[in-house]
Order: structure tokens, then C-alpha cells, then sequence
């Protein structure tokens, strides 16, 4: 067997490790699906009149422009559950077992984001299938459904990597699970609740800088008007820097998990 | 009237009435919880943070939705700053019922069990822990909502938030009390959150009755918590009234009676 084909079985092994270890352990699982689905049936009902405000974007309904933010706030909550649980590993000594055994260092971050990545693809075909099954349409069909699946599951790759990062260089799941409410502020200053225009400042103007919101109108333009090449291309290029980003954090928490042990 | 022996290192043993020892347990546990929290501060800090997070949140977010017709105040921020207290209490609750699920992975309560301290006193104890430890989340909400424009509600509709806010812990301190002798388990955490979260936001919480869509509608107008919450908003958006406080009180009396009396049993059970 080749080195790649031998790769590609280490991170498929670790990667459904993760995804089995998420649908174990509910208090793992709660925050991916239970809780923004929660929220966003009572965000739906609660703020649904909003559509009627001037300025609101035509949509047919609030669950039709909602479902990018409940889709962003799944993959953002599954990369912290993936730094948690990467932070237990860590901790139980599972992580330094897979670093003395004869694999390559990057598999084992690849494996627990390859396991993220899986259930945001996950949480996109729920959030999908909740939105069609209480009548919202997806106005750029199947392919625009594909869109979305595909965006929301390399975000949540990306934001994977930022967690694998943190969870690395701290090893404390507590740590990594402190940030639960930075991932709450992150989200409410996007647009990923709502209009950007109609935001209260300052958070209108953080949401204009914040590149969740460029993911999140990639994410939901195909569901409310069609597929756009601009939001598209927005949506990938931000998602390309987070990328980046969780991409040099890993590697250098990676280098400081192998020197301090 | 029933009386307990009670030994004072150095003196001999003497009786006390029992609702004397009682109070002693209830306040020596509540001192407990007290002392977690001033020995780990940083224990505190999701319970503060996350209730004032949805606060700036919900307010920067959905501010808008007070130019629709309907609604009762034109400030956002004073709509929702006591459904964010609310929850604070909500989490607060939440949080005693994860405690005392992990006293018992620990085997602390096993040892309470065998105390002769009535069971209802053990679990008042950790109820009313939680509703004086919401009044920590609930100021700092209060007063960030006040810095960011909230109208102050007066004494009056102050001190029926405050209370409001105290005995909303004191029933999500009983639901988290209830899951955690169920499952004695810190697992059923996510259980105990969210159940508080959506008896608090299945309510008026975002908006008005008349403005909420569909399904809430119908939930919010027979979920008991929507009493409560507009009790504890009178003062924010209007005049309090005696006939806007006590539907409330009603509602959490009925939540106590309920959630208590499932806690309770639960405890019995434990200790069979």
C-alpha cells in the first residue's frame, strides 16, 4: 500500500473515531443540533413579523432566510465540540498514543477535522430537511442545495482547524469549551440572523467586516433568491482565510504540543 | 414540638427545635455553594456571560423589530433586558443541577443521604443556593442594559424582577435537581439548559404576543413562563400593577409545586 493510500486510511479511521464519539456523547451532539434547532424555531416564530419591515430582503419566509444562521451556528458549534473533544483526547493521553505510533502528525489533526467536517455536512442536510418539511423553498433547486452543503461543510473544516489549534496549544477541554460564548458573540456579529442593513450599530458595522458574514449570504442566497457568483465567490475566499488561518495556528500549536509533550 | 440532638465540639450535647436544624443544614449548604463560588470566581463567569451575551445579541441583532406595529416600547433593550435576567436565572438553575449531578459522581451526596436531615431540606438547600446566586447574573445584565439606555423600572418593578428572577432559579434549580437524580449523571446537562431555555424563550420573550408567528403563538399564550415574564417586564415598558404581578407569582408557585414535588420524589427514590 502506498504512503497516500495509507494516509488517507488513518484519517478516515480517526475521522469516523470523531464523528461516532459526537453521536456517543450527547452533551457533544446537544450543541451542534439540538440547540440551534431551538433556536431557530423560536427565532423563527418569535421574529418573524421582521419580513414585514422596509429593508427587509424578498424572501418567503423568516425559516427560509434563517436557515444559513442555523446552518452557521451548527458548523461553528461542531468545530468547538471538535476542539473539546480533540482537548479530551489530549488530556486522557490518547493524543500522545497516536503521536508515538507510526503516522504522520498532520493525519491526526486531518482525522478530527475530516470527523467535523462530516457533521457539518450533517447539520446542513438537517437544517435542509427541517426547512422543507415546514415548507420553506430553496430557490435555486438542487443545485442550489448543493451549494450550501458544500459551503457549510468546508466552513466547517476551517473553523475546525481553529479549534484543533486552540485545543492543541492549551490541552484543556475546559479552555476550548470557554469559548462556547465567543462562538455566540461571533455569529450575533454577522449577518447571520439578520439583514445586515436593518443590524443596530456597532454590531451593523462589525457585521460588515466579519467574514462569517460573507460564508453566511453565500450560504443563503441560493436558498432565497439563486445562486450568485460574487456572494459564491465571497463565501470561498472567506472561507480560504479561515482556512489559512486554522491551517498556521495548527501547525505551530501542533510543533508546541510535540516540544512541551 | 420535635427536637434534635446537636454536639458542639467542647460542650455537651443539646437539644435544638428541628426547623431549627433545619435552617442550620439549608444554610450550611447554601454557604457551600457560596464558597464555590468565591473559591473558584472564574466558575461563574458562562453564567454571567452567556445571559449578557444574548442581551448585546439579541439587541443589536433584532433592535429593529420595534418599529413594527404593535410593539409596546420603542427600546429594544428595555423589552428584552428581563427575559436576558430570566435566563441568567435559567442558567443558574441549569448550573445547580449539574453540581449536584457531579456531587454525586464524586460521592459527595451519597454522604448527604445518610445524614438524618430531611430530604426536602437537602434539596432546598441547593434551590435556594441557585436563587440567590442568580441575583449575580441578573445585576450585571441589569446594569450593562441600563449603561446601554434600558429605562430604569423603578423600585417597585425592581423588586418584582428581582423576585421574579430569584424564583425562576429556584425552578430551574429544581428541573436540574429533578435530571440529576434521575440520570446522576453530568451527561444530562445539555438536557437541563436547554429545557430552561425553552420554557424562557417559548414565552414573549422576543416579542409582543400579538407579533409572535404561527406555533409560538399558540405556546406562548399557554406556557406558564409567558406570566412571568411579562411580570418581570412590566417596569421596563410600563407601570407595575398588581394585576400584571400576580399571574406570575401564580405561575411560579405552580412550577415549584411541580418541579419540586418531581425533584423530591426523585431524592426519595435515591435513597431507598
Amino acid at each position: 500500500m502506498n504512503a497516500l493510500a495509507a494516509n488517507a486510511r488513518v484519517v478516515r479511521a480517526l475521522g469516523m473515531r470523531s464523528i461516532r464519539q459526537t453521536f456517543r456523547r450527547p452533551q457533544l451532539l446537544a450543541p451542534i443540533l439540538v440547540f440551534p434547532t431551538l433556536l431557530l424555531a423560536i427565532q423563527t416564530g418569535g421574529a418573524g413579523g421582521a419580513i414585514e419591515l422596509p429593508g427587509f430582503p424578498q424572501v418567503q419566509s423568516f425559516l427560509q432566510f434563517m436557515l444559513a444562521g442555523a446552518m452557521m451556528q451548527s458548523l461553528m458549534l461542531a468545530g468547538n465540540s471538535g476542539g473539546i473533544a480533540l482537548a479530551v483526547d489530549i488530556e486522557m493521553g490518547f493524543t500522545d498514543r497516536l503521536f508515538s505510533s507510526p503516522i504522520p502528525r498532520f493525519a491526526i489533526v486531518l482525522g478530527r477535522l475530516a470527523g467535523t467536517a462530516a457533521l457539518g455536512l450533517f447539520a446542513s442536510l438537517w437544517f435542509l430537511a427541517i426547512g422543507l418539511a415546514f415548507g420553506a423553498t430553496i430557490e435555486a433547486g438542487v443545485a442550489g442545495a448543493l451549494l450550501a452543503m458544500f459551503l457549510v461543510t468546508s466552513c466547517a473544516l476551517a473553523v475546525g482547524g481553529i479549534g484543533a489549534a486552540i485545543a492543541l496549544r492549551t490541552g484543556s477541554a475546559s479552555v476550548v469549551q470557554g469559548l462556547f460564548p465567543l462562538v455566540l458573540v461571533v455569529l450575533f456579529l454577522s449577518s447571520a440572523f439578520f439583514p445586515q442593513e436593518l443590524m443596530i450599530e456597532p454590531a451593523k458595522t462589525i457585521a460588515q467586516y466579519n467574514p462569517l458574514s460573507f460564508v453566511v449570504e453565500g450560504i443563503r442566497e441560493p436558498m432565497i433568491s439563486g445562486i450568485h457568483a460574487s456572494d459564491t465567490l465571497y463565501a470561498l475566499l472567506a472561507i480560504l482565510g479561515i482556512v489559512v488561518l486554522g491551517l498556521v495556528l495548527s501547525d505551530r500549536a501542533l510543533r508546541h504540543r510535540l516540544r512541551v509533550g | 414540638m420535635e427536637a434534635t440532638a446537636a454536639t458542639i465540639p467542647g460542650r455537651a450535647p443539646v437539644a435544638i427545635p428541628a426547623w431549627r436544624a433545619n435552617l442550620a443544614t439549608i444554610w450550611a449548604l447554601m454557604a457551600r455553594a457560596k464558597n464555590e463560588l468565591v473559591r473558584v470566581p472564574g466558575a461563574a463567569i458562562p453564567g454571567v456571560l452567556a445571559p449578557t451575551i444574548f442581551f448585546l445579541g439579541l439587541n443589536g441583532v433584532f433592535g429593529a423589530l420595534t418599529q413594527l406595529r404593535g410593539f409596546e416600547t420603542g427600546a429594544y433593550e428595555s423589552f428584552i433586558v428581563p427575559v436576558s435576567m430570566l435566563q441568567g436565572a435559567g442558567f443558574t438553575g441549569a448550573a445547580a443541577g449539574v453540581n449536584l449531578a457531579r456531587d454525586f459522581e464524586q460521592g459527595w451526596v451519597d454522604r448527604l443521604l445518610v445524614s438524618p436531615a430531611p430530604r426536602w431540606v437537602l434539596l432546598a438547600g441547593n434551590v435556594l443556593a441557585a436563587s440567590a446566586r442568580a441575583l449575580i447574573p441578573a445585576t450585571f445584565v441589569l446594569t450593562i442594559a441600563l449603561i446601554l439606555g434600558a429605562g430604569f423600572p423603578g423600585v417597585d418593578g425592581l423588586l418584582v424582577t428581582y423576585f421574579m428572577v430569584a424564583a425562576m432559579a429556584a425552578v430551574a434549580a429544581c428541573w436540574g435537581s429533578f435530571l440529576a437524580l434521575r440520570f446522576k449523571s453530568q451527561s444530562a446537562a445539555p438536557l437541563m439548559q436547554a429545557g430552561t431555555m425553552a420554557l424562557i424563550l417559548t414565552t414573549t420573550a422576543y416579542a409582543p404576543l400579538a407579533l409572535l408567528q404561527g406555533w409560538l403563538q399558540d405556546v406562548a399564550r399557554v406556557n406558564p413562563v409567558t406570566k412571568v415574564v411579562e411580570a418581570a417586564r412590566q417596569g421596563f415598558v410600563g407601570g407595575v400593577t398588581w394585576a400584571d404581578t400576580w399571574p406570575g407569582m401564580l405561575a411560579l408557585a405552580g412550577l415549584l409545586a411541580v418541579l419540586g414535588g418531581l425533584a423530591l420524589r426523585e431524592m426519595r427514590r435515591t435513597a431507598l
